[in-house]
Parts: structure tokens; C-alpha cells; sequence
């Protein structure tokens, strides 16, 4: 199992872990919710609980609980630009439909 | 796809309950709109990356036509449709901008709101209008970024604004659909931006030194609890980087040997290689110029002589506003630079010589302020949970209503904290008084004709009662933006009127500290203007009082001799207060007369009470 992330999201988790001046890594999860089941949860971690996950991706820790881990195994976390709008995108193999935001989704 | 941003432990949004904020730097020459993004504040770009956005909106006999880089080209082939610089109109009244006829070409138009109106093509257009198309094209900027629509926008304005000023950029908001979540001083943004809120236990003193392309503004912040209170402001509203550019254009010019009028090509030519040497001056030790056939040097300590009488006047004006607020350079804690023209390097090395320090500049001085309030915005929509930073302003001249006499009763007191709600009960002067007018007053002086009057509204179907007897609470309100609401209610009817203040014309930041240094400097006039207005209204009171008893009871109770006694007196009663100038004389004889009429008095208590007992037996009356 593992989680990874390219390297347009890895210089930005670095930029904004710098600008934060504190936290371990950042959290990837997921969480019921939402419109269509399941939502994303994006987060900066200041402790990392004893029942995560910790994938090292080049500086950063990728920290998981291994219950979104299931939902997640062989994600890669993305920063992209769309015009003027710009963010991270999980690009998740296991996703079988999303809502039309992609805000939410189906495994 | 939504894209994701980082959120706080704990704090990731549910779906579709991101709220999407921005602030807004709305300013004279440019402005900008930034964001929150995963924790750090950014200014959104258009898509050619442009940061700015000129303030500038171009008309044409159909309307707008382009907003921003676009409509500034039209700046030279049609001046007159191409408004620019609306921020110096807005909430000013016509006279305020005829003043500075001179500095805006436009052709301008009274209108019935008292806000002038700029004579187009396209018909009459309101400074609020320019300002909200400006809003309109930031706002869509970052709609397209955000892929969603608003939901909402701390817009900066400067510290000096007054409440006309202040309604008028609400208002712009309103117009172009924004929500305005709250207006934000300027330097308070910069302060934000810099995080200097965030150190909640200490007090500090800042000064935000702002030179921007055609402004300066000085303002010196407290910061104490999360509250920053405006010590004092000040500046000059002709004087920015654009003067280093005519300065150094100038000095070209005679190099050059250019003699008489130049075209407007010429000029433009001029002063865009000035600036160019300006900015590569903020790098290189020396430039060298070609225009023409002309070919020189400029170095920096030529520059330097050049400019330094335009920033020394900008360091006349950050003394005067250490003194405004009781100062001197070396409490100031932290010293900020904002605007574009703080890059260059000997403005940052004057302003640190002035104040002892080195000033805070590692954040983009053209940015500073839209990012400081894009973190305002982010925490006032409660994407950023918990009160960390919950700001509040206050208020810069006291808010008051006018009594009796021509004096102002102060209800808020300036450098109150805001949002706040004060009410005072006031009561009827005359017998069977029916209406009371409130006339709502701003400013520090003792009489309501040396304050600013903000406006006026009448309290009508008092229920006539005797002199006193009424009970007519008037409330003050000021919301966290600084608009003012004033209610006045009678309590034991309820009837009620109330007043949104939008007053006529504005104050400049000059006339506040005027009206302050105004109530300093006659704070002794004013108490004795105070003292005799207050004994001239207690005459008139006592005049009408005695005429009216007279005319009720001076024939049962009074003899001739008496009468005419009293007549006498308060005949020399009206003269006195008539003529005098002090209030001595005047409450000599106001208690002249009321010995003189101390007797009549009691005969008219024995009277009454003998009425009210007449008819009754001794049993009642213990019952009663």
C-alpha cells in the first residue's frame, strides 16, 4: 500500500509548511459525507496519532489513518493549475464515480 | 473539479462548504484582490498574470466599455471619458472637489445626493459607479480562480475615511453584488499582513509609512488586545512616486537642452525613461540613458539629490503625526512600508534613519494590503475557526446630538471602540411639546455650531405633556464598519424615528486633526461658551416659566406693586442675558430673580396644594 505525490505538490506542501512554521507533515484522509458518499480531508498535522500511516515523499511526511488508506491505497496527490484557479487533486484509482464537483465520491 | 487547499488540524470544510473570501485593496491608481490559500495569503493574477489592476474604468456612449490596463490606454486620445483616481471623489461632496479641480481634467455635476457626478458620453457617472466596476472586474477575477461564486470581501479603505467615505465604498460594493463582510483600514491590513496581530499580550505602537504613485499616507496604529486604535494620521494626497519620476524627467529635460512646451509624446517619452532609471536604480550602483540622440549617466547620489526634498517632505509629515499622537520616534515599535514607491532604496533608509529602526518590507509593498485583508476575510467567514483575530477599530471624532442652547451633548465618545451602542434619555423643554429635533453632531468642540453637523431628523407625535415630562431615549449605534444609526424614542409612547447616517461631504484626514487641534487650542472659549449658552438657556427657561405663572396666577396671587416688580425683573433679566458676553452677570441675575420671585412661588404651591385638597376629607386624604 502507499500513497505518493508529485513534485508540482510537493514543492507547495514545502512552501506552505515553511510559511506555517510548524507541523510534521500533512494529512490525506478521507471522510463520509457530502453528496456523493465520500469527501477528501486535506489537513496540516501538528501530531501524528500512533495508528497512522507515515509515507516519506521526498521531505514531506504523507501522514494516514489506515482506515482512509483503504480508500486511498495508490493515490497520487497533485497540485494543478486551471486557469486562474489552482490546488491539490487526488488522483485516486479506486474512485468509481464522483459528483459533478468532484468535491465528493464513490469508491 | 474543486480543487483542494490545506486546511488547520481538524478543520478540512465539507464539500461545497468552502466559503470562498477575498480582500480587496481598493486603491487610487491600482488595485488588487487576494485570497487564502492553504494558509497563506495570495494576490490573485488575471490571465496575462497581471497583479494590478489599474483603477481606471473607460466610457463610451453605450457605457463601460473596459475596465483596468485597457481603459488607462485611453488615458491621452480621451481623457474625459476615461475616469481615474475616483477614490479621491468618493463620498466628498462638490465643493470638496472643486477644490481639486486641478488635479482630475473631468467635468463634474452636481447631484441630489450631494456626491458629484462626472460629466461623460455615456451620461452622468457616480464615483460609486467607477468604483464598483473596478469591484466588479476583481470580484470576477476571482470568481474564474475559485471556479465558484463570493462569499464575501474585506475591502480596505484609508484610516482617515469618514462615514460618508466609508458608506460610499459600501455602497460601490453593493452595486457590483460583492457582500462586504467589513471595511478594513489600510495600515490595520498591513499590520495583519505582517502578523504583528498576533502577538496578543504586548502592546505596540506601529507606523505604516504608505507612498504609493500619487499619495502618502502616515498612520500610526496601537495595538493592544487584538484592538488597533488610529493614533494619528496624516500625509499628502499630491505627492507620491510619480513626483520622483517628474523630478528626475525634469533634470533630463535640461540635459537634454528641450526647450518650451512639450507634447504630450515628448513628456510621455521623458518621464517613462525616468522611471525606468528610477527602478533600475533600486539595483544598479548608476544607468546609463539614450533618448535621442542625448546620451548620460544617471547615478544613484544624483538621484538621491533629485528626490530627497520629496521624501523629506514625507518625513515632515510622519513628525507631525508623531506629535498628533503625543509621540516621538523612538516608541514606535514597529515601523511598516507600503507602496509601490517604498522600493526605492533611499526611502527605506530615510524613513529607518527617522524612526531609528529598520523598517518591515520583506512582503510586497504593492500586496501588503490586500493580503492583510484577505486574512481578515478568511477569519470573519469562519473558514479559520476560533477569535484569534477579532479586530476592532475605533472611532476618530465623537458622535453627539445638539441640546438646548446650541451645545452638543457627546453620546460616543471618540476613540470608543466599534461596533458600539450608546443611548441617552433626553426630555421635552416647552409645555405640551409634541416634536424634538435631532441633529446629530461630530466633533470634539462645546457648541454645535463649531462641530460637523452629519444630520438631522425630527421626532414628531410626542404626546403633549408639561415641560420635562417626556422621555425621549436617543440611541447611537456604530457597526463594525463604522456607519453610524441614530434612533430616538419616546418611551412612554413609543413613538419612534430613526436615521442611517450618509452625510453629505467627507472630512479629509487634514480637517480631523484640524477639528482635534481645534478643540485644544479653544478648549477655553469653549468652556465659557459652554457655562454662558448653558445660563442662557436656563433664563430663557425661567423667563418663559414666570410669564406663563403670571399669566395664570398673577392676578389672584399678585398685587400691582408685585407685578410690576416682577415684570422688572424679568425685563432686566432679558437684557442681561441679551448682552452679555459672560456668564457670570448673567447667573447673578438669574438668581436676582429667582429670590424676587421666591414668594410668588410659594403662594402658588399653597395655592395648588389648597385646590388639590379642597373637596376632600381628612380620611381620604390619610388614605391617599
Amino acid at each position: 500500500m502507499a500513497i505518493t505525490m508529485t513534485s508540482a505538490a510537493e514543492q507547495h506542501v514545502v512552501k506552505h509548511l515553511e510559511h506555517r512554521a510548524k507541523g510534521v507533515g500533512i494529512r490525506l484522509g478521507v471522510r463520509t459525507t457530502g453528496c456523493s458518499g465520500l469527501s477528501y480531508v486535506l489537513e496540516f498535522v501538528d501530531d501524528a496519532a500512533a495508528e497512522d500511516e507515515v509515507f516519506l515523499c521526498g521531505e514531506v511526511k504523507l501522514i494516514i489513518d489506515p482506515k482512509s488508506l483503504l480508500y486511498l491505497d495508490g493515490t497520487e496527490l497533485d497540485y494543478v493549475k486551471e486557469g486562474l484557479n489552482e490546488g491539490f487533486e487526488f488522483k485516486n484509482p479506486n474512485v468509481k464515480d464522483e459528483c459533478g464537483c468532484g468535491e465528493s465520491f464513490h469508491i | 473539479m474543486a480543487l483542494l487547499q490545506i486546511s488547520e488540524p481538524g478543520q478540512s470544510p465539507q464539500p461545497h462548504q468552502r466559503k470562498h473570501t477575498v480582500g480587496i485593496d481598493l486603491g487610487t491608481t491600482n488595485s488588487l484582490v487576494a485570497t487564502v490559500r492553504s494558509g497563506m495569503a495570495e494576490v490573485l493574477a488575471d490571465e496575462q498574470g497581471r497583479e494590478l489592476l489599474p483603477s481606471v474604468a473607460h466610457y463610451t456612449s453605450e457605457g463601460v466599455s473596459c475596465v483596468g490596463y485597457e481603459a488607462a490606454e485611453h488615458n491621452i486620445s480621451d481623457p474625459l471619458n476615461t475616469l481615474a483616481s475616483v477614490k479621491r471623489l468618493m463620498g466628498r461632496g462638490l465643493a470638496d472637489v472643486k477644490a481639486f479641480g486641478d488635479q482630475l481634467p473631468y467635468e463634474f455635476a452636481a447631484d441630489d445626493g450631494g456626491m458629484p457626478k462626472i460629466k461623460t458620453v455615456a451620461g452622468l457617472v457616480s464615483p460609486i459607479q467607477v468604483s464598483a466596476e473596478i469591484l466588479r472586474k476583481l470580484a470576477g477575477r476571482a470568481e474564474i480562480a475559485f471556479d465558484s461564486m463570493l462569499d464575501g470581501a474585506v475591502i480596505t479603505v484609508p484610516a482617515y475615511f469618514d462615514d460618508a467615505q466609508r458608506q460610499a465604498t459600501k455602497d460601490a460594493a453593493t452595486l457590483a453584488g460583492i457582500k462586504v463582510l467589513r471595511l478594513l483600514n489600510e495600515p490595520t491590513a498591513a499590520a495583519i499582513a505582517y502578523g504583528l496581530d498576533q502577538d496578543e499580550d504586548q502592546e505596540r505602537t506601529i507606523a505604516i509609512y504608505d507612498l504609493g504613485g500619487g499619495t502618502f499616507d502616515i498612520s500610526i496604529l496601537r495595538l493592544s488586545k487584538g484592538v488597533f486604535e488610529v493614533l494619528a494620521t496624516g500625509g499628502d494626497s499630491a505627492l507620491g512616486g510619480d513626483d520622483f519620476d517628474h523630478a528626475i524627467a525634469d533634470w533630463l529635460r535640461q540635459q537634454i537642452g528641450m526647450d518650451g512646451d512639450l507634447s504630450p509624446i515628448q513628456q510621455r517619452i521623458l518621464l517613462e525613461a525616468a522611471k525606468s532609471a528610477k527602478e533600475e536604480l533600486t539595483e544598479s550602483e548608476q544607468v546609463e540613458l539614450q533618448i535621442h540622440d542625448w546620451q548620460g549617466t544617471i547615478t544613484r547620489p544624483l538621484m538621491h539629490d533629485l528626490i530627497d526634498g520629496l521624501i523629506d517632505k514625507t518625513l515632515r509629515a510622519c513628525k507631525r503625526s508623531l506629535r498628533d499622537a503625543g509621540l516621538t520616534s523612538d516608541s514606535i515599535d514597529n515601523v511598516i512600508l507600503v507602496g509601490g514607491s517604498t522600493r526605492t532604496p533611499r526611502v527605506g533608509a530615510k524613513v529607518a534613519e527617522l524612526f531609528g529602526r529598520e523598517p518591515l518590507c520583506n512582503l510586497n509593498p504593492d500586496q501588503v494590503v490586500a493580503m492583510g485583508a484577505a486574512l481578515q476575510a478568511e477569519v470573519l467567514v469562519g473558514n479559520k475557526s476560533g477569535d484569534d483575530m477579532l479586530l476592532l477599530d475605533v472611532i476618530p471624532l465623537s458622535l453627539g446630538v445638539e441640546t438646548m442652547g446650541g451645545l452638543i451633548e457627546k453620546i460616543i465618545h471618540r476613540n470608543t471602540t466599534i461596533p458600539v451602542a450608546k443611548a441617552q434619555e433626553f426630555t421635552t423643554f416647552k409645555d405640551g411639546q409634541t416634536a424634538m429635533a435631532i441633529h446629530i453632531l461630530q466633533g470634539e468642540r462645546e457648541l454645535a455650531t463649531d462641530c460637523r453637523s452629519l444630520a438631522r431628523f425630527e421626532l414628531r407625535g410626542i404626546p403633549p405633556m408639561v415641560a420635562g415630562g417626556a422621555k425621549i431615549r436617543v440611541a447611537y449605534q456604530v457597526d463594525a464598519d463604522g456607519l453610524l444609526s441614530v434612533s430616538a424614542r419616546e418611551l412612554t409612547s413609543n413613538v419612534e424615528s430613526r436615521i442611517e447616517v450618509k452625510p453629505s461631504y467627507g472630512l479629509g484626514e487634514e480637517e480631523i486633526t484640524n477639528m482635534l487641534q481645534a478643540s485644544f487650542s479653544h478648549a477655553r472659549d469653549d468652556m465659557q461658551a459652554r457655562a454662558l449658552r448653558e445660563q442662557q438657556v436656563e433664563a430663557d427657561r425661567m423667563i418663559e416659566d414666570l410669564l406663563a405663572a403670571i399669566y395664570k396666577d398673577g392676578d389672584a396671587l399678585l398685587d400691582k406693586e408685585e407685578r410690576r416688580c416682577l415684570k422688572v425683573a424679568i425685563e432686566e433679566l432679558r437684557e442681561v442675558r441679551e448682552s452679555t458676553t459672560e456668564h457670570r452677570p448673567l447667573a447673578r441675575q438669574i438668581e436676582s430673580v429667582a429670590k424676587a420671585s421666591e414668594e410668588f412661588a410659594a403662594r402658588r404651591m399653597d395655592a395648588s396644594i389648597k385646590s388639590a385638597l379642597a373637596g376632600q376629607t381628612l380620611d381620604e386624604i390619610e388614605k391617599g
